[in-house]
């Protein structure tokens, strides 16, 4: 198959690259040439976009059920043990099936339409690295049919409690296996894709900031998903061969898996975010009219946070008993953390600062990413303070910090990145109307979910808990009508998109946005099946934002 | 007129978030319910409530500083007010102010850190000890000098209202999952070390007066220390997920005065005497049902279940097992060691001889198992001295 495409790549690249016309596609023709086989970019973006979507869905259906067992105190709908197979589920759904694809379908899509290369470096990889994932996933959900349960003992799987899961345990291990090779070789075909398939031009310097996120983020990836591998392959051994590497009767120690997890764990965090930060870095200048504010500093800040992602894992650990040297090492070096992640909503900031902005959907949820994230990295300085993190660690307060940096960070650049690409996808506008009511709705509701989770962990509620002491019930339940406000607002983003793909009759242009730079925008709306097929001419037109472009 | 935008979108930003962090310090008048941090009630909780809220302030400011340069921007800066866009792309000064004034705040923030961690972390010279035991899904305190022991689990009308389609409003429940059976208390001004581990699972624990919490390790002892100033009753919840009922094993601490607690460990030893010699004794069948009915219910139906009917795969069932209707000595030793790599603990150290005596011979003869056998606490005794 990729034989056949760089072929008659050939035959017709100069057509493509000068006159736009969409009718030589050349796409296969079938359901199971195009989309089993496909080893077209942006078909396998779409792929992995889908898939995230339905994910997205499954994982928050789980979340209802945790806030509806949360409305009041008492246990009225599940079992405590259903309930944490619940809280598991939904974060492993959400991490691993919901907001890492998502990037990745982004990725896949973006990245060679962003440097002008004509598809990723490795499209054969990258087929195999989606089809891995639905069958990791319906290995994952098998488990809650099975005998023994789903895993219950939340989505770090602290041993030796999840050794106390059943049989399909295995089946746990098993999936995150495949999730890790499939990230895997999502981040080599990332890295392969930027390092070699540049048009002739586009320095790294001038890469846009999406990719620039990206390609940290891949290093990332490679770096910490052989070390979740290995943590989960060793309670596997230990849950069915034997071995005692987290039994302490055995000569083992639990403590350890929390250190290798959050090895992994913590640059995971960042996994999820840098794109989104990427993501808003294009979004902001191009509804404000204006070039990226420090568009160096971002890059080098990206890669400090990037760096100092690897030396503050523990963190997470500090009630678990480490020496007084190493909870101050942690501290100071999480604290730190603040600098480079404040250097970017500085500059995001000045990026509006005396722009001419306008309030499209897009522009609308990455102001929402810059405020509420914000409020998550102010609640994460706080939790960096290792003393009072005796305090707040494993309260409502951690959930509240950590949603708050996931769901209005993470999700709603991705609905961002939704909106602003979705016309280049599909060649269609989506409704602006709707797109609205989609974000005030869940940008109101989200805040009524998870705002008042910071009151409930200060006041003493600890996480994971299926039922709670009648102190806490006002703040649950004005939490659990945020989240159902919000759950149900999310079937309007899914309105949106179908009407969009299949309804709209509003077309698109190339530039989609006024304001829009990059080369993305140069190409036709819908992108054709291949692009830039002969490299594009790299010039202040066709770069989104680069220092030296700007004077 | 460009300055008196500036100065609304400002207050108005300023309002917002000062009314979010407002709520902290007054909605307690209002709901009656504490939202914030606990001042606590030892010197450490206390520094710690100080710390919270000083860089809580900080947050807020620089809260307030960046959301209102944004929202200023948003209101002046738009397209539909026709204001041209500037094409300035850097500003090396301000990033550079940008980078040092936060690594300033930075390291004033970490004086006060460090120094509170040090206070925590650095135990002084302690006047007792306590070790504590976590396992599924209780607390076990052992009074290391003075001799006392005993497990600590939900109080009863909380384990009872708190099952699945109970009918009970856990409002009509005094401190709803948070009241246990057996208090731990300690005297008020005395240090206390606490040597903190589990059985089976990690646990924490947590009570947030005291101004920490620390994790319960299978296999490793933690330490940490208190110092309570004032008596009362303190609450508090196992904080690190341990299993299905993990939101079920809460902490009261109570602490009294030096001769209160000193007449405490008295009655606990009285007690512990009239034990001794109670397992000596001969009981009858019809005692040690009755008795032995208790021990299952606080004890032994978490897992088992009131009806012994277990719950499959991980808690088997009583009724009709073959354990409980085969060999009573095998029966006793299940019991004593616990089974290695499950959920069972080895309760032989943590119930007294009668308990244990009165819950064999219940689940022998409860749920139909009917072998009619009876389980004399002496045995017990006999069996655990070798
Ligand atoms: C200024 C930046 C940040 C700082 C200083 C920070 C600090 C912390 C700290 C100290 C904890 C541990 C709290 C505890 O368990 O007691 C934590 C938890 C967490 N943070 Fe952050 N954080 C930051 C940004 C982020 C970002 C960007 C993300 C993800 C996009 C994130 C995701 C999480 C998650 C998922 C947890 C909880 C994990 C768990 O226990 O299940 N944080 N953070
Ligand atoms: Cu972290
Ligand atoms: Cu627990």
């Amino acid at each position: 198959m990729t034989t056949e495409h760089t072929h008659d790549t050939h035959d017709h690249a100069g057509a493509h690259a000068s006159d736009h016309h969409d009718d030589h596609d050349h796409k296969p023709t079938g359901f199971m040439n195009r989309w089993l086989f496909t080893t077209n970019h942006k078909d396998i973006g779409t792929l992995y976009l889908v898939f995230s979507l339905i994910m997205f869905l499954i994982g928050g259906s789980m979340a209802m059920v945790i806030r509806a067992e949360l409305f009041m105190p008492g246990l009225q709908l599940v079992e405590p043990d259903f309930f944490n197979q619940m809280t598991t589920m939904h974060a492993l759904i959400m991490v691993f099936g919901a907001v890492m694809p998502a990037w990745v379908g982004f990725a896949n899509w973006m990245i060679p339409l962003m440097v002008g290369a004509p598809d990723m470096a490795l499209p054969r990889m990258n087929n195999w690295s989606f089809w891995i994932l639905p069958f990791a996933f319906t290995m994952l959900l098998s488990t809650l049919f099975m005998d023994s349960g789903g895993p219950a003992a939340g989505w770090t799987l602290y041993p030796p409690l999840s050794l106390q899961t059943g049989q399909s345990f295995a089946f746990v291990v098993f999936a995150v296996h495949m999730m890790g090779v499939s990230s895997i070789m999502g981040s080599i075909n990332v890295i392969a894709t930027i390092l070699n398939m540049r048009a002739p031009g586009m320095t790294l310097l001038r890469m846009p900031l999406f990719v620039w996120t990206w390609l940290i983020t891949a290093f990332l990836l490679i770096a910490v998903m052989p070390v979740l591998a290995g943590a989960v392959t060793m309670l596997l051994t230990d849950h069915f061969f034997g071995t005692s590497f987290f039994n302490a009767a055995g000569g083992g120690d639990p403590v350890m898996f929390q250190h290798i997890f959050w090895f992994f764990g913590h640059p995971e965090v960042y996994i999820m975010i840098l794109p989104a930060f990427g993501v808003v870095s294009e979004i902001l200048p191009t509804f404000s009219r204006k070039p990226l504010f420090g568009y160096a500093a971002m890059v080098y800040a990206t890669a400090s946070i990037a760096f100092l992602s690897f030396i503050v894992w523990a963190h997470h650990m500090f009630s678990v008993g480490m020496p007084l040297s190493g909870e101050l090492f942690f501290m100071y070096a999480t604290m730190l953390i603040a600098v480079p992640t404040g250097v970017k909503v500085f500059n995001w900031v000045s990026t509006m600062w005396k722009g001419s902005m306008t309030f499209e959907t897009p522009m609308l949820f990455a102001i929402g990413f810059v405020v509420l994230f914000t409020i998550g990295g102010l609640s994460g300085l706080m939790l960096a303070i290792a003393s009072v993190d005796l305090q707040y660690h494993d309260t409502y307060f951690v959930v509240a910090h950590f949603h708050y940096v996931l769901v209005p960070g993470a999700v709603f650049a991705l609905m961002a990145g939704t909106y602003y690409w979705l016309p280049k996808w599909t060649g269609n506008m989506y409704s602006e109307k709707w797109g609205k009511i989609h974000f005030w709705l869940s940008a109101i509701s989200v805040n009524i979910l998870f705002f008042p989770q910071h009151y409930l962990g200060l006041a003493g509620m600890p996480r994971r808990i299926p039922d709670y002491s009648t102190q806490f019930a006002d703040f649950n339940m004005l939490s659990s009508i945020g989240g159902f406000i919000f759950g149900a607002s999310q079937l309007i983003f899914v309105g949106v998109i179908i009407h969009c793909v299949y309804r709209s009759k509003v077309k698109a242009t190339s530039r989609v946005w006024e304001g829009a730079k990059g080369l993305e925008w140069t190409v036709p709306s819908p992108a054709p099946y291949h692009t830039f097929d002969v490299p594009p001419p790299i010039n202040a037109q066709t770069v989104a934002h680069a220092d030296e472009y700007d004077h | 007129m460009k300055k008196s935008n500036i100065v609304i979108v400002t207050l108005a930003v300023t309002a917002a978030v000062a009314a979010a962090f407002w709520l902290l310090l007054v909605a307690p008048a209002f709901t009656g319910n504490e939202i914030n941090l606990t001042r606590g009630v030892t010197d450490f909780a206390q520094k710690n409530y100080e710390l919270h809220m000083v860089v809580l302030w900080i947050c807020v400011v620089i809260g307030i500083l960046v959301f209102s340069a944004m929202f200023v921007s948003i209101f002046l800066h738009r397209k539909s007010r026709g204001y041209e866009a500037a094409q300035f792309t850097h500003s090396t000064k301000a990033e550079i102010v940008w980078t040092i004034i936060p690594v300033l705040i930075l390291v004033i923030m970490a004086v006060p850190a460090t120094r509170a961690l040090i206070h925590m972390e650095v135990a002084p010279e302690t006047e007792m000890t306590i070790k504590i035991t976590g396992f599924q899904w209780r607390w076990r305190y052992e009074y290391l000098e003075d001799g006392v022991d005993f497990i600590s689990s939900l109080q009863a009308d909380s384990n009872a209202a708190r099952r699945l389609a109970s009918g009970v409003d856990p409002e009509t429940v005094d401190n709803y999952l948070l009241d246990v059976d057996k208090r731990v208390v300690i005297p008020v001004d005395t240090k206390i070390k606490f040597l903190i581990t589990a059985d089976d699972v990690i646990h924490a624990w947590w009570v947030p007066a005291l101004g920490w919490k620390r994790d319960a390790v299978p296999g490793f002892i933690n330490e940490a220390w208190t110092e309570v100033k004032e008596p009362g009753v303190y609450r508090g919840q196992c904080a690190e997920l341990c299993g299905k009922d993990h939101g079920f094993m809460p902490i009261v601490v109570e602490a009294v005065s030096k001769e209160d607690y000193a007449a405490w460990v008295q009655s606990q030893q009285d007690q512990l005497a009239v034990e001794k010699r109670e397992a000596e004794r001969l009981w009858s069948l019809q005692e040690l049902m009755d008795h032995g009915q208790e021990v299952y219910a606080t004890q032994c139906a978490t897992c088992h279940q009131a009806d012994g009917e277990g719950l499959a795969p991980a808690f088997p069932a009583l009724a009709g097992s073959t354990v409980t209707t085969g060999p009573i000595e095998a029966h006793i030793k299940v019991v004593l060691d616990g089974v290695n790599g499950t959920a069972m603990p080895a309760w032989g150290g943590m119930l007294s001889e009668t308990d244990i005596a009165a819950a064999l011979t219940y689940t022998r003869n409860a749920f139909g198992n009917e072998t009619g056998d009876l389980v004399q606490p002496r045995t017990i005794v006999r069996i655990k001295n070798g």
